[in-house]
């Protein structure tokens, strides 16, 4: 591994929002190389850990999947408050992905369908609880700005090594034939 | 026979025949432009401005000894003729950009879920955005609704994915003769409609084996029961990138 | 009865006649769609079938054409369709307010057609008659100045299902509002004067070119030149010909001096294309009439059909053997595009206004592939009035590099809105002076493509070699908002895109809902950034002069306006690109929550509904 060494640990917060956690598991995908990498960086709010919310001084924030609920929202506000860097991961958190396919019927419509009861009319739970949905769903980079992005659905193991050990090396990530790749 | 004719793309020098768009001179020299709405067997049209090039940019050195560079005209060079001794820029920061742009505006004009399209790793606006290194498709979805039809017994037509590079509309009338295809709308309405009054693909004579069922270089016009048939990482764009061996582009002989 | 509609109109026979005039020709397929819709209403699926098998033309070209344009509907909208003219001078002279009044009072919501089907209103792009507004078209003919009491009385009117030619004469008054007259106006000129005075047609030639005479349309191409290489040109295939045709599409927010011309000085406009058919070999000759500009059809026939009578065209004109030349007229169907000269081309031959790639030229490769010389209606004017009075003459007026006069249409914030013609030369302030403008803090000159001029510019020139104007001339004084001019255009660019290139297809529309972003407070410097990005491809990349001037009054004004944009502009550097709030606002519907934790409280305001917003989103 070429990249120089900071001089302290980078703190990497990550998490899924309206995603499949298909990326994170790509993300274990780097194998072995996760060793390197935490020599590099230590992990903050993230699946992996169980730190609930992010410290104020994060260096970067990776996020997987879209934006479909009000509960979204405020975890990508708190990454963007909290991390220099914010990432977003994956074609979901890109342009929404597959949970975005539901953008073209009316959400109520949809939900209608879904909490129809035969004979007893729609009970659509309203508990204050429940994160209400969007009327759509959204790519991060409509509701905060994003600095960087990862396609890939998932986004490969190597690409996603390629593409961190680019970023701590103070490179501009870039992916190129074979890692580049929106599927 | 005298001397060929010659251009430079990006200083390098070029030869064509009279008549050539500067892209037709361009892939059969081996030099990649990228194109959509350009197909070697039909006549251009120019409208997806993915082959936008700068034509004839000079420099010129002011009165206190400074070069400013003033750039030349840009315009497609898929319509463009190729004219003796002209300089083209293709592949330099500003056209690159501009490019770049131009997929984004697609990306967010259409619904593009690659994932789940069968055209996924062949399709060529994907092919572009990977070789010109698209990461993310920059401006606000439009996540506009639109149609599929699957009113034909062997095409399906999923109209999220259309660039409205006209390509089949010209394949359907050219080759086919059927005229399957047209446009209707304008600007932001503009959209892919099928020769019938009722709208549909089934009500029209089209064929699975018509030209216009294999021209779409992007996920819309399908064949059913075939899809997501070569695995990924063997498919075309997962061998080669799309700029790779461009004289697979160039005009056949005869066409020119 | 098959085929006798709810108004008892015979449908079929009404088609079978309308295409039996045409004699079925594909290429006259824009009048075919226009008479019968004039008779039927609208163009039904079926209707559009009928068409494409009388013309032999594949249906789908039919519905292509039909859904082009703004004026063929192929849905109904109604026995009176209301288009309220929405250019910022219809803004400013406030039919925003009209226009809900008058949908109050019909019940209806703007767009949508009222419950008994029998009226329906909506906007449309300036209609040239930015002098007499706020205008707005019925069934396509003119009212102007509108007033709540014209409104009211309007709607009684439909109420009461009275047919529009029985409405008051008074409500379709339009005014010429000649201002100031120079050589063109003043000029006393007789019907025949520039044919009489014609000698061969190379000296004629010689004499246009020798005038400096420059096109009035925009592009301001050496005339002379353009006939020159279009008389050189052969015509090609089993139909050799020349074709002139006159650009009457008169589409550019602000513009409505073709209008004036067409209304009271048409001998003048005929005899221009008369001699321009003359120089280059042609017999034929086209205006194309925007479709607003309907109302203008019959009286321009009848001014042919004088000039008929008189010799002045038809064959052997003025008695002379092999001088044949006449003229048609072909209306447009509301399509800005189709003013751009190869887009005009192909909706003469009954298509999608699509502008047309270039080499081949017009001169060269025109109407069906002729050559063909295509000029604005002014252009044509003073090329008869050099043939009748000289180039010396003609050259003596103006500048060096500009000679003659120009038209200009004056609209907006001055006392004496209406027709000025000046030597080129004139300086915009001595234009706002004669119009009565005062405190104007800029001045939009050549449309909504065209410059927007800010007061310390206000020494420059009307000019080529300055500013270059087709003629439309906005004022706006200081208590204009020069973002909101900005973003009517911005919008106005979305409406009138063809769609055909992806950068302007793709990037009007994007730079309008970036304006509606920073018009909602939600804009940031990222907003700006990006719109900085879309100007510029739409620039460079676009296939036609809309795309590439698209983002003109979006540049202008912010470089010369842009506390405008500044004070709206959030002071957080990014803003969701939707409003995050009215994004809970169906699921606050359907389970009744409005707790605090079913609303956003960071975007209290709410963005206006622009384009973007989708049918089904509650407001
Ligand atoms: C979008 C667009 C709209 C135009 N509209 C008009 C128009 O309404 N009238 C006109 O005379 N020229 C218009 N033009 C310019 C014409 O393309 C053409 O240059 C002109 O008709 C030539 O006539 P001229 O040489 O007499 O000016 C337009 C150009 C563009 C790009
Ligand atoms: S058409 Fe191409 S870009 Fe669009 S979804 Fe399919 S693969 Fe992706
Ligand atoms: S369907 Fe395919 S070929 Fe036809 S216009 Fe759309 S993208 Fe082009
Ligand atoms: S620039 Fe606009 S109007 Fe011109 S061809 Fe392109 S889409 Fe059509
Ligand atoms: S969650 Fe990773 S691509 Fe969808
Ligand atoms: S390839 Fe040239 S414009 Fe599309």
């Amino acid at each position: 591994m070429n990249a120089p060494l900071p001089k302290r640990k980078l703190k990497v917060a990550t998490t899924s929002l309206a995603g499949c956690f298909g990326c994170h598991m790509s993300f274990l995908d780097i194998d072995e190389r996760i060793l390197d990498l935490v020599e590099l960086v230590e992990f903050d709010r993230s699946p992996i850990t169980d730190i609930k919310h992010c410290s104020p001084d994060c260096d970067i924030g990776i996020i997987e999947g879209g934006v479909c609920n009000a509960e979204n929202v405020h975890v990508l506000h708190e990454f963007r408050k909290n991390c220099k860097i914010l990432i977003a991961m994956g074609a979901c958190a890109i342009n929404g992905g597959l949970p975005a396919q539901r953008n073209s019927l009316d959400i109520r419509d949809i939900l209608a369908a879904v909490y129809a009861q035969p004979g007893r009319g729609v009970h659509i739970p309203n508990d204050p609880e429940i994160p209400l949905l969007l009327n759509e769903v959204h790519p991060l980079h409509e509701v905060v700005r994003i600095d960087y992005f990862l396609p890939g659905c998932p986004p490969s193991g190597d690409a996603i090594w390629k593409f961190l050990t680019d970023l701590l090396a103070g490179r501009t990530p870039t992916l190129g034939h074979g890692l580049i790749h929106y599927d | 026979m005298s001397d060929p004719k010659t251009f430079f793309l990006d200083e390098e020098e070029i030869p064509f025949e009279e008549g050539q768009t500067i892209i037709q001179a361009a892939l059969s020299a081996g030099k990649f432009i990228p194109h959509l709405c350009y197909h070697p067997e039909f006549k251009p049209h120019g409208s997806c401005k993915l082959c936008t090039v700068r034509i004839d940019s000079r420099t010129v050195t002011t009165e206190d000894g400074q070069s400013v560079k003033i750039p030349g005209r840009a315009a497609a060079s898929c319509t463009t003729p190729a004219q003796e001794g002209q300089h083209v820029e293709s592949e330099v920061p500003e056209i690159l950009d501009l490019r770049r742009t131009l997929v984004q505006m697609l990306l967010v004009e259409g619904n593009h879920y690659c994932p789940s399209c069968e055209k996924s790793g062949k399709c060529m606006l994907q092919g572009l955005a990977y070789d010109l290194g698209v990461m993310d498709p920059h401006f606000p979805q439009y996540f506009s609704k639109r149609e599929v039809d699957a009113s034909h017994p062997d095409i399906l037509l999923d109209f999220n994915r259309c660039i409205l590079c006209e390509l089949c509309v010209r394949a359907s009338a050219e080759v086919d003769k059927k005229n399957v295809f047209a446009l209707s709308g304008r600007g932001n309405t503009k959209h892919l409609i099928c020769n019938s009054e009722s709208g549909k693909l089934g009500d029209t004579n089209m064929a699975a084996t018509d030209k216009a069922a294999d021209v779409c270089p992007v996920g819309v016009i399908l064949h059913k029961r075939h899809g997501f048939e070569v695995p990924y990482g063997q498919r075309r764009f997962d061998i080669a990138p799309i700029s790779d061996n461009p004289v697979q582009y160039a005009p056949v002989k005869e066409q020119v | 009865m098959p085929g006798v509609n709810s108004n008892g109109v015979d449908e079929d026979a009404v088609i079978g006649e309308v295409l039996s005039r045409h004699q079925s020709d594909p290429t006259r397929l824009m009048q075919i769609l226009r008479e019968v819709q004039e008779r039927i209403d609208w163009l039904s699926p079926d209707t559009l079938t009928k068409v494409a098998e009388g013309t032999r033309l594949p249906r789908g070209r039919v519905e292509g054409v039909a859904g082009f344009y703004h004026f063929f509907h192929t849905e109904p909208l109604g026995r009176y369709r209301m288009l309220w003219s929405d250019n910022i001078t219809d803004r400013m002279a406030g039919n925003a307010d009209l226009m809900a009044r008058m949908c109050k009072k019909l019940w209806l919501k703007p767009g949508r057609v009222s419950e008994d089907g029998l009226v329906s209103v909506d906007t449309t792009s300036c209609t040239g008659l930015g002098d007499q507004g706020p205008a707005l078209l019925v069934n396509y003919r003119p009212v102007t100045r509108m007033t709540p009491e014209r409104v009211d009385r309007i709607v009684e009117l439909i109420r009461h299902k009275t047919p529009v030619a029985e409405w008051p004469a008074e409500f379709f008054k339009v005014e010429d509002n000649i201002r100031r007259k120079d050589a063109l106006l003043g000029a006393d000129f007789q019907p025949g004067d520039a044919l009489k005075a014609l000698k061969s047609p190379q000296e004629v030639l010689d004499a246009v070119k020798e005038s400096g005479l420059r096109g009035r349309g925009g592009a301001g191409f050496s005339t002379g030149q353009k006939w020159e290489f279009c008389r050189a040109a052969v015509g090609t295939g089993a139909h050799p010909a020349h074709y002139v045709v006159c650009n009457a599409d008169e589409g550019e927010p602000g513009t409505f001096k073709d209008r004036v011309l067409l209304s009271s000085y048409a001998d003048m406009v005929f005899e221009g294309m008369t001699v321009s058919g003359y120089v280059i070999g042609a017999r034929k000759g086209f205006v194309y009439l925007r479709g607003e500009y309907r109302y203008l059809l019959e009286p321009l026939n009848a001014v042919l059909e004088k000039r008929r009578a008189a010799k002045l065209l038809g064959k052997s004109i003025l008695g002379r053997t092999g001088f044949d030349f006449d003229i048609e007229i072909h209306l447009g169907a509301g399509a800005y595009v189709c003013g751009e000269e190869t887009a005009l081309l192909e909706s003469l031959e009954g298509k999608r206004g699509v502008p047309r790639k270039r080499p081949p030229f017009p001169v060269t490769s025109g109407y069906l592939g002729q050559p063909t010389a295509v000029n604005n209606v002014e252009t044509l004017a003073s090329a008869a009035l050099i043939a009748a009075k000289g180039a010396t003459w003609y050259k003596s007026i103006g500048t060096p590099k500009s000679a003659g006069t120009k038209i200009l249409s004056i609209s907006g914030d001055c006392e004496r809105p209406g027709i000025y013609e000046y030597p080129y030369g004139v300086k915009v302030s001595q234009v706002l002076a004669d119009c009565g403008a005062h405190d104007t803090q800029a001045c939009q000159i050549a449309g909504a493509s065209g410059l927007c001029v800010a007061p310390n510019e206000f020494g420059r020139r009307i000019a080529f070699e300055d500013i270059p104007t087709g003629g439309s001339f906005m004022v706006f004084d200081n208590t204009r908002d020069m973002f909101q001019v900005a973003r009517n255009f911005a919008h106005f660019f979305v409406h009138e895109s063809c769609g055909f290139c992806t950068p302007c297809r793709v990037g009007t529309t994007l730079l309008a809902n970036a304006m509606d972003k920073i018009d909602g407070g939600h804009g940031g410097e990222y907003d700006i950034n990006d719109i900085w990005r879309v100007i510029r491809t739409l620039k460079t990349a676009s296939h036609c002069g809309l795309g590439q001037t698209a983002g003109n009054c979006v540049a202008d004004t912010l470089q010369k306006f842009r506390p405008s944009y500044e004070l709206r502009l959030n002071v957080r550097d990014f803003e969701p690109a939707f409003d995050l709030d009215k994004a809970l606002s169906k699921m606050r519907e359907v389970t009744g929550r409005d707790d605090p934790g079913a609303h956003f409280h960071i975007a209290h305001r709410k963005s206006r509904a622009g384009i973007g917003t989708k049918a089904g989103d509650p407001a």
